[in-house]
């Protein structure tokens, strides 16, 4: 048997996932220890999709089979995130190969956890509507083309629309937690592209607003968490740091301006 | 935009945090630290600094107004934000995470140590002269003690700083903020060795 084939072998015996489970949103989490055989190029997703083919946990019981969600499949839709081994990511891109083993899979606990691994995001749709993540078109008559976009911003700000909203640097950050409102990395940084576009500029005082008012970009302390999860690599803490400036200078302007 | 002013008190009391850590904390913390390395100097240098300093005009008013206020105001919002912070730091273990958190334990920290401080020194009652303070740190307990405060003291400050040029937007992108780490932690390293090295002098110097 060659080393390769050795290889293959030893790791055909089963995966071990340690996964923390919930029954519904108010019931308490709880462990359970699952091994599937192993398949070559298995990513999470395929893990949990073979424990719901065959829904027996490690002590040889059968078990209601874990719930999860997931969509595209390519790392674009974000909802697959979950705290692997420790790191907030998307379920389909990572591979089992890749991880150390056993695999410890929890809910992203920052959001309410509905089922198992589901969690519940409204509050980050419900942050992008607060800071109006959106270029605005619509009229009661034709407005015409708007303002060209110079190609040298939108080299950058295009980096800052890769976000899907997965909640990982929501996850990661120490400031979102039980004690505070903060809205979170993500919405500051869409704030950004949304000024940044000439059209979207037309409301930069509303975003300037929503973030100066409850949970907002004052409750950042810095820890960076955000920009080493952010699987697109998005720069989230220049973000931060660009709309601080943007934001204190509007506040002072504001101030001294009445 | 009606509730414009309404509800941005927070965004106010947390930049006033900021800015009041640095102007006048910080600035004092850099006076007071220049005070104190005058004993390197010997006992006749630093009485002749604490003389200066007792003759500034106005003196309780400039010491309630430019030090008390702020930094009771720093300290105690600041205990807040601490309060409301999360911990991550076994979790996340990158770097900035962890100064995250060193930030609010050295703020506790130095928090604490400056009401001590304070009780045993500015308030004891007795006259600030450098004798006084020679009889002060020679008890170990003491100089340990203040060797923790000016150590917690110098990293806060300095590392304080780094997060005050985020906040107020002058490093934005990753190499200013690196650029802004490096060099402010020199800063803490002298800052913390001149405090170290004050405390010294004032022991060993009779």
């Amino acid at each position: 048997m060659s080393m390769a084939e050795q290889d293959v072998n030893a790791k055909k015996k089963a995966i071990r996932l340690i996964i923390e489970r919930q029954d519904d949103p108010n019931s308490p989490p709880y462990s359970e220890t699952f091994d599937i055989p192993w398949r070559a190029g298995m990513n999470v997703i395929a893990a949990l999709m073979e424990i719901q083919r065959n829904p027996v946990n490690a002590q040889g019981e059968k078990v209601r089979p874990v719930a999860w969600e997931s969509n595209c499949l390519e790392e674009v839709c974000g909802a697959c995130t979950m705290v692997i081994n420790g790191k907030p990511r998307q379920s389909c891109s990572a591979l089992l190969d890749q991880l150390a083993q056993p695999i410890y899979i929890k809910p992203m606990r920052t959001f309410p956890v509905m089922r198992d691994l589901i969690v519940n995001r409204s509050r980050m749709f419900d942050a992008l509507k607060r800071i109006k993540a959106w270029v605005p078109i619509d009229g009661t008559y034709d407005l015409g083309p708007g303002p060209r976009m110079p190609e040298v911003d939108r080299e950058w700000a295009y980096e800052l629309a890769k976000c899907f909203t997965c909640g990982s640097c929501v996850e990661a950050c120490p400031n979102v937690n039980e004690r505070t409102s903060f809205i979170g990395a993500f919405a500051l940084s869409q704030a950004r592209l949304f000024n940044t576009h000439p059209t979207g500029a037309m409301h930069k005082k509303d975003r300037f607003e929503a973030l100066m008012g409850e949970g907002g970009i004052h409750e950042c302390g810095n820890s960076q968490n955000c920009v080493q999860v952010c699987p697109k690599g998005i720069p989230l803490t220049t973000s931060i740091a660009a709309m601080n400036r943007a934001i204190d200078g509007y506040a002072f302007s504001g101030w001294l301006g009445k | 935009m009606a509730t414009a002013t309404a509800n941005h008190r927070e965004f106010l009391f947390r930049r006033l945090h900021t800015l009041a850590g640095v102007v006048p904390v910080g600035l004092f913390l850099l006076e007071h630290f220049f005070t104190n390395a005058t004993a390197t100097e010997g006992p006749a240098a630093f009485n002749n600094a604490v003389n200066t300093i007792q003759h500034i005009p106005y003196l309780h008013v400039v010491e309630f107004v430019f030090i008390f206020l702020p930094l009771i105001y720093h300290g105690v919002y600041g205990l807040y934000v601490a309060y409301t912070s999360g911990y991550n730091a076994q979790q996340y273990t990158w770097l900035r995470n962890r100064m995250y958190a060193l930030q609010r334990i050295t703020g506790v920290i130095t928090f604490v140590f400056i009401i001590f401080h304070l009780w045993t020194t500015r308030f004891s009652g007795h006259e600030p002269n450098f004798n006084f303070v020679h009889n002060l740190v020679s008890d170990p307990i003491n100089f340990w003690i203040m060797v923790i405060g000016v150590v917690a003291a110098t990293f806060h400050f300095s590392n304080g700083l780094w997060s005050f040029m985020v906040h107020w937007g002058i490093t934005v992108g990753p190499r200013a903020q690196r650029i802004s780490a490096v060099v402010l932690m020199v800063f803490f390293v002298l800052l913390a060795f001149i405090g170290i090295d004050s405390l010294i002098a004032f022991v060993q110097t009779a």
